[in-house]
């Protein structure tokens, strides 16, 4: 399993498009992805569920992966948060 | 014509003009379900899985109209709810409830939905408790299709739009479709939605109380934003009354059209400047063609919708210097964000008195970045040196000086960055509190020049809320506490020579026109679909007749009097197309 720590960068906080975009990010890996934030724990290949999360510009996310392509899951989702959800 | 009758419904006149059109009734869904238990579960979830198809279908009809009408941005909500659809955790959990527990799946989706939902609105966050309504709409797609009811789809075009209440967001996503009209339950005449109906010169009917119990969709309907009336299913004799209206207003319209390049001068030569206000972007077109000389009011919490959050520097610059360039050599004065009261804090402050707390000015010296952000911005954008910078809700003068250093100091940041800006910009305040009604002259002073916002100015000076039906009816324009505050203002700054102009409603009131001229005003900021007109009645007064009826006014001590001195002006100086448009 693989645990990284991420921090919002873009103004408008994990809003709902990036939302959308990160669960289909995640269901493109059989890894299990999970965000955790002030102690929730979110599955996040649920838009629902990604969606009930308040992240603003500058809030910090802990996000752990679990299966055969953790790697290339976390990689891959990772550089998004790092991109600003590319609205930077 | 008779204004009363069974199937008519009396409300405020928020937006003037005349729609006949279907009713299409906006409302936020809500499905009843209980809990019962099953017996085929497998029918059950054969059931939920064709109405999630079905949903589907629904949705992807209005992502793709979404994305037409609203941009790929805005839209983006619509492809959220077509994700939840095929949510995997959430599916997968309602899957085995109703496998597990023996229960009717509308039940278990509702139940399951409200879950998420339950979370959403316990954030402290105010766009959560939206997101929260979102959600809302995906659950009554579903249930409604389990059900195998037909609904409504949410977009529809050409129609009038009868709803309980409308946001300013509301609003602003209607504006991308063809609306005719609306029509509310709730609100008053300076409601924000009252204020962009008229901006975009679409009809509207307010406070009507019992619009969306006694209306229902599909419904013809005649709204008169003139007269405040609503005619629902209309007999062939109102109907062909209005269709003849209806012409006879286009055809005003198109008189009123001619004028656009005329100058707005009294027949005695008094030359009165008239400006526009500027809501939404989009309006930026409407203004010039409507003949306006520059933008008196330029709302900025409304243009970029701080309640969801606030522009960068950059965002703000770039949209204060495409307004100002598309303007030049006009002059534009924008205000700075005037948030709190009803225009919705984006942090989730419950104030017990908003109209009271922190609000205006004082939001603005209490979070100094945020302010600074913005001066920073409006100042680069003044390059062209048309931008005047306008601050709401002043108080006291400390306010005003505890501003002007901010200003300085962001002036000097820009001159170690070698940024360019106006060092002369003009720098003004609204005068929208009694406080600074009475201060009206040391105020001025201090400043380059002075908007007098009658809105606000009204309400604190008469304690009405202008929100609230049950007192809206006090809220009186013509009260003579108004009319001789306003007096005062005007003459303390214009024997200071500081500029003093007028950007509240009351400025569009074709009524109060001849009297604010006649009181000293020689600018006026409006809604620029209200122009012409105006200018209309500006050319067909002499200053010398609208003086003397102002300073009758002045004596008066009840605003029927004061209103029936007006009504006669009207009758005896003013043509007889003006009268038509009262």
């Amino acid at each position: 399993m693989i645990e990284r720590k991420v921090k919002i960068l873009n103004n408008a906080g994990l809003h709902t498009r990036p939302a959308a975009t990160l669960v289909k990010l995640a269901a493109k890996y059989k890894s299990d992805f999970y965000i955790y934030k002030d102690g929730l724990k979110i599955n996040g290949k649920s838009i629902i569920g990604v969606m009930t999360l308040a992240a603003e510009k500058g809030s910090e996310l802990t996000l752990t992966f679990d299966g055969e392509d953790e790697e290339k899951a976390a990689n891959e989702i990772v550089d998004y948060f790092n991109r600003g959800f590319d609205e930077l | 014509m008779n204004y009363t009758g069974e199937n008519i419904l009396k409300g405020i006149p928020a937006a003037p003009g005349i729609a006949i059109a279907t009713a299409y009734l906006y409302k936020k869904y809500k499905e009843d379900v209980t809990k019962e238990k099953i017996e085929d579960t497998d029918l059950a979830i054969q059931n939920l899985s064709e109405a999630l198809e079905k949903s589907k279908k629904e949705l992807q009809k209005i992502f793709s109209l979404a994305i037409d009408k609203m941009g790929e941005k805005r839209a983006g909500i619509f492809e959220a709810q077509l994700m939840i659809l095929e949510d995997p955790v959430l599916l997968e959990t309602i899957i085995n409830r109703i496998k597990n527990e023996k229960i009717n799946p509308e039940y278990v989706v509702s139940d399951e939905i409200s879950k998420y939902q339950a979370l959403m609105n316990a954030s402290s966050e105010p766009y959560m408790k939206e997101r929260s309504m979102d959600i809302e709409d995906i659950k009554n797609r579903i249930i409604k299709n389990i059900k195998n009811k037909k609904w409504k789809s949410r977009i529809a075009s050409d129609v009038v739009v009868v709803t309980d209440v409308i946001t300013p967001a509301d609003t602003v996503l209607f504006t991308r479709v063809n609306v005719k009209g609306y029509v509310t339950d709730f609100g008053g005449l300076t409601s924000h939605a009252a204020i962009v109906a008229r901006s975009l010169n679409i009809p509207a009917v307010v406070g009507t109380h019992d619009a969306t119990d006694r209306i229902k969709n599909g419904d013809k309907i005649i709204v008169d934003g003139i007269h405040g009336t609503v005619i629902v299913n209309p007999t062939k004799e109102q109907l062909s009354e209005y269709e003849r209206k209806l012409e006879k207003l286009n055809e005003i319209n198109c008189e009123l059209a001619k004028l656009r390049d005329k100058p707005a001068v009294t027949k005695d030569g008094k030359k009165i400047v008239l400006h526009a206000n500027l809501d939404l972007e989009e309006e930026l077109d409407f203004v010039v063609q409507n003949g306006a000389e520059g933008i008196g009011l330029v709302r900025t919490e409304q243009i970029f919708q701080v309640a969801n959050s606030f522009p960068d520097e950059e965002t703000q610059f770039q949209l204060y210097s495409k307004l100002a360039q598309k303007l030049y050599p006009l002059p534009i004065t924008i205000r700075t964000f005037d948030i709190g009261g009803d225009k919705v804090l984006p942090l989730d402050i419950k104030e017990p008195n908003p109209f009271l707390g922190w609000r205006g000015i004082r939001f603005l010296l209490d979070n100094l970045e945020l302010f600074k952000t913005q001066l920073r911005a409006l100042l680069r954008a003044s390059i062209h040196k048309n931008i005047k910078i306008m601050f709401p809700m002043i108080t006291s003068i400390q306010e005003i000086r505890k501003t002007k250093q901010i200003v300085e100091i962001c002036k000097n940041e820009l001159k170690t960055e070698n940024l360019n800006f106006d060092d002369n910009i003009p720098l003004g305040i609204m005068v929208e509190v009694p406080s600074s009604a009475v201060m009206a002259g040391k105020f001025a002073k201090e400043v380059d020049f002075v908007s007098i916002g009658t809105n606000d100015l009204i309400q604190y000076l008469l304690a009405v809320d202008r929100g609230n039906e049950n007192v809206s009816a006090q809220y009186q324009e013509f009260h003579p506490a108004v009319i001789n505050t306003l007096k005062y203002i005007i003459d303390e700054c214009q024997n200071i020579n500081t500029d003093v102009s007028i950007c509240g409603e009351m400025a569009a009131d074709i009524l109060a026109v001849p009297l604010l001229i006649g009181l000293g005003l020689q600018s006026l900021s409006v809604s620029a679909s209200v122009i012409p007109q105006i200018k209309k009645v500006v050319r067909s007064i002499n200053y010398s007749d609208v003086k003397s009826l102002s300073d009758q006014c002045l004596t008066f001590e009840t605003e029927e009097k004061i209103k029936n001195l007006i009504f006669e002006f009207y009758k005896t100086h003013l043509t007889e197309d003006l009268k038509d448009l009262m």
